[in-house]
């Protein structure tokens, strides 16, 4: 996993990843940040996405941080934004004999209604199959072809691109049994959601989100710096990428400035990937609105398949109806991935719902905040 | 009038079928040609329904194990070879030298002779190193579809030495956590060798029998050792969590000083693994006094298989029984247990 040639990285071989979580460069960080910091002020930056909130509870950065800077957890978990009532489609279209469901694993154990899930209707006799990329459904559909395969794709900016790539292969090869449920959300469209709130939540600045920028680059979040005053950093999933950008935050607002700047400058541009974007476009066009867990109907917010393709879109392949479908009372999800409310909030939490019997899709993801606090931050009471 | 004419097992194109399970000829052939041929011992030899033995003094310890794998070849063993060393490393974890053991095998219709028999001269070869013979088995043979080619399961009997008292209760605050090397080799091999995951690693499977290294500590330091677990399926994050839980104790290790190999944390960093979590089948987790603890690193240090012991953490008084670590980073976190699998099926 070495990427880089002794060329490049001279007499030392440089690792790709140890580097990112350097216990000295940490130390120094913190030192920064605690000399940056106005003590008579409280920093309260969202973490946009799932990975960091994952990274600030594996690596313990809290721990390194000034008590008045608060990361508050964002809604950047695709599992866990997803909707209830989705959960239902993908199970009903894997109870179909002639159907096999693909999925990542993540949403295996995501709760459906009536105490449902997709591991459950596996274990039930539903054809699911968990696989790692969508060139394994392809696999699949090829492999089988007296059956639909049907690729149960979610997540935001950075894995749409994969799948249009396969419903464009599909197209090619003319496999007429594939099929995708689409899911895929903006995350710029939850961003606004955020700030638009009827009772906003006190977000000061933001951790933008790393590798949804990497494919549509840092220019989408400027409009928000700019029209509500809130400083946004594109800032990678490794730990020091959050310390780094923690105090690139802390500085712009002690400053008073409220820019988009570019922590995760090794792998985002300005523009983004627009390959990958134009793929995008080809293949989707946006929903007139879409519902998110905790947000509710955000329009403009989700992507669907384009009329060209729409022999690969298993909602009308299969008429798949919308399902409304409530969350478990008591479940603050919604609040969490507001920014609202924080894991230890929840009455729920570690007493009916555990990352062995999740409640909601916060507990079930691992980039979801209850499940990251539970599992590795709780000792902190 | 003349003996009836037999073939021998096709053992190069045959495949199994339903008769080698059906107790008649078929079966007695298999077992005279395939089993007792490579296991072959005296108790064996005797052809008889179970091994009788006389038991030295001592306590008797027994263990079992079922082994379902998938791939069944893996960098650095296979099925056969896992089903001796998961049963003798269960017995030697209570501190016993590991007797004899006893196989039952479950063949699926239709699997190839030719690698059963790769898989039994392995477990033959596996049986001999650790100096554990298997001395009576079993086979059934189910029908295609119903099995995935072979399930092995291994039933192991050991003796307990005087004077020494390990069990995963006996953990207690100022006690040091030893780990015996590199941990999450096992699981990225069985990974790697998965054909859907696409990527090459030169990481073979750690799976050995551990009891001389076992016997080397305990003869070293037999009233010191508190506990001895095999982080296997769950890894050292589970097996440590378990201690913890039996012994009513909290746990706090030190990232820096937890021996990962490099091929192995990037093959974790791919596939979104955490290390701590990957099974293991050739190292033990040893619980000790704080006395103990270097000299009993440095008689570890001198046996091959624990060549990379580290000592990465103590006990502590927690009323949690939470397993904690001071991250490279320079924080803290939980390692908690796991939740389900981390991966399908690993073994």
């Amino acid at each position: 996993m070495q990427i880089c040639s002794r060329q490049i990285c001279n007499v030392k071989r440089m690792k790709y990843i140890s580097e990112f979580r350097q216990q000295n460069l940490a130390r120094q960080l913190a030192k920064a940040i605690a000399q940056t910091v106005d003590s008579d002020r409280h920093y309260r930056l969202m973490e946009f996405c799932g990975g960091h909130t994952h990274a600030i509870f594996r690596y313990g950065v809290q721990d390194l941080m000034p008590t008045n800077v608060e990361f508050i957890h964002g809604p950047g978990c695709p599992v866990c934004v997803l909707p209830t009532g989705r959960i239902d489609n993908a199970i009903q279209l894997a109870e179909r004999p002639d159907v096999i469901l693909c999925t990542y694993a993540d949403l295996m154990r995501v709760p459906a209604t009536g105490r449902n899930s997709l591991l459950k209707a596996k274990a039930g006799g539903s054809d699911i199959r968990m696989i790692y990329s969508t060139q394994d459904a392809l696999k699949i559909a090829r492999e089988n072809s007296e059956k639909q395969v049907v690729f149960f794709a979610i997540g935001f900016e950075t894995t749409t691109p994969p799948t249009a790539v396969a419903i464009k292969q599909a197209q090619a090869e003319g496999l007429t049994n594939f099929s995708v449920f689409c899911n895929h959300v903006l995350t710029p469209a939850a961003m606004q959601a955020i700030l638009d709130a009827p009772q906003p939540v006190a977000i000061d600045a933001f951790l933008g989100p790393s590798h949804v920028s990497t494919v549509i680059g840092s220019q989408p979040y400027e409009i928000f710096a700019e029209r509500y005053a809130k400083p946004i950093v594109i800032a990678g999933f490794e730990p020091l990428d959050v310390m780094q950008s923690a105090l690139m935050l802390i500085r712009q607002l002690n400053e008073g400035r409220h820019e988009v700047e570019n922590e995760y400058s090794r792998a985002v541009t300005r523009q983004g990937n627009l390959k990958a974007q134009a793929l995008v476009q080809d293949v989707f066009e946006l929903r007139p609105q879409f519902e998110w867990r905790g947000l509710g109907l955000i329009p403009d917010s989700a992507l669907k398949l384009k009329a060209g393709y729409a022999g690969f879109d298993a909602e009308q392949r299969f008429n798949m109806p919308a399902i409304q479908a409530s969350d478990i009372k008591g479940c603050e999800c919604p609040a969490i991935l507001r920014g609202a409310k924080k894991p230890q909030d929840c009455k729920l939490l570690g007493t009916v719902c555990t990352p062995e019997n999740p409640m909601g899709s916060c507990m079930v993801s691992s980039e979801g905040a209850c499940a990251a606090y539970w599992s590795y931050g709780r000792v902190r009471g | 009038m003349p003996k009836p004419y037999t073939s021998t097992l096709n053992l190069k194109t045959g495949k199994v079928d339903l008769s080698h399970g059906g107790g008649g000829r078929a079966m007695a052939q298999l077992i005279d040609e395939l089993f007792i041929k490579h296991f072959d011992n005296d108790l064996l030899r005797q052809h008889n329904d179970q091994a009788l033995f006389t038991v030295p003094a001592g306590r008797l310890v027994i263990s079992t194990d079922g082994h379902v794998i998938s791939p069944l070849f893996f960098p650095g063993g296979d099925i056969g070879s896992l089903a001796v060393h998961g049963t003798v490393n269960d017995v030697a974890m209570s501190g016993a030298k590991p007797l004899y053991l006893a196989a039952g095998f479950i063949l699926e219709e239709g699997f190839p002779l030719a690698d059963l028999e790769k898989i039994v001269i392995s477990m033959a070869a596996a049986a001999k190193r650790a100096g554990t013979p298997v001395v009576t088995g079993d086979t059934k043979v189910v029908e295609r579809g119903k099995g995935d080619g072979v399930f092995i399961t291994t039933t192991g009997v050991g003796i307990v030495p005087e004077g020494v008292n390990i069990s995963g209760d006996r953990a207690q605050p100022g006690c040091a956590i030893l780990v015996s090397g590199s941990i999450g080799d096992h699981g990225v091999a069985i990974m790697a060798g998965r054909e859907n995951l696409q990527f090459d690693t030169t990481i073979i499977s750690d799976s050995a029998a551990l009891n001389s290294l076992v016997a080397d500590m305990v003869a070293a330091a037999p009233a010191d050792i508190r506990c001895l677990r095999d982080p296997t399926r769950g890894g050292l994050a589970t097996a440590l969590n378990e201690l913890a839980q039996q012994s009513d104790v909290g746990m706090v290790i030190d990232e820096t000083q937890i021996p990962i190999k490099s091929e192995v944390k990037a093959a974790c960093e791919i596939l979104g693994l955490d290390p701590l979590y990957v099974a293991n089948e050739g190292k033990l987790v040893c619980i000790c006094t704080a006395a103990a603890a270097e000299s009993l690193l440095a008689v570890m240090r001198q046996h091959p298989l624990g060549r990379d012991a580290a000592i990465i953490g103590v006990v502590i008084a927690d009323d949690h029984g939470f397993v904690q670590m001071t991250t490279a980073f320079g924080g803290r976190r939980i390692v908690d247990w796991p939740v389900g699998e981390q991966l399908p099926r690993i073994c």
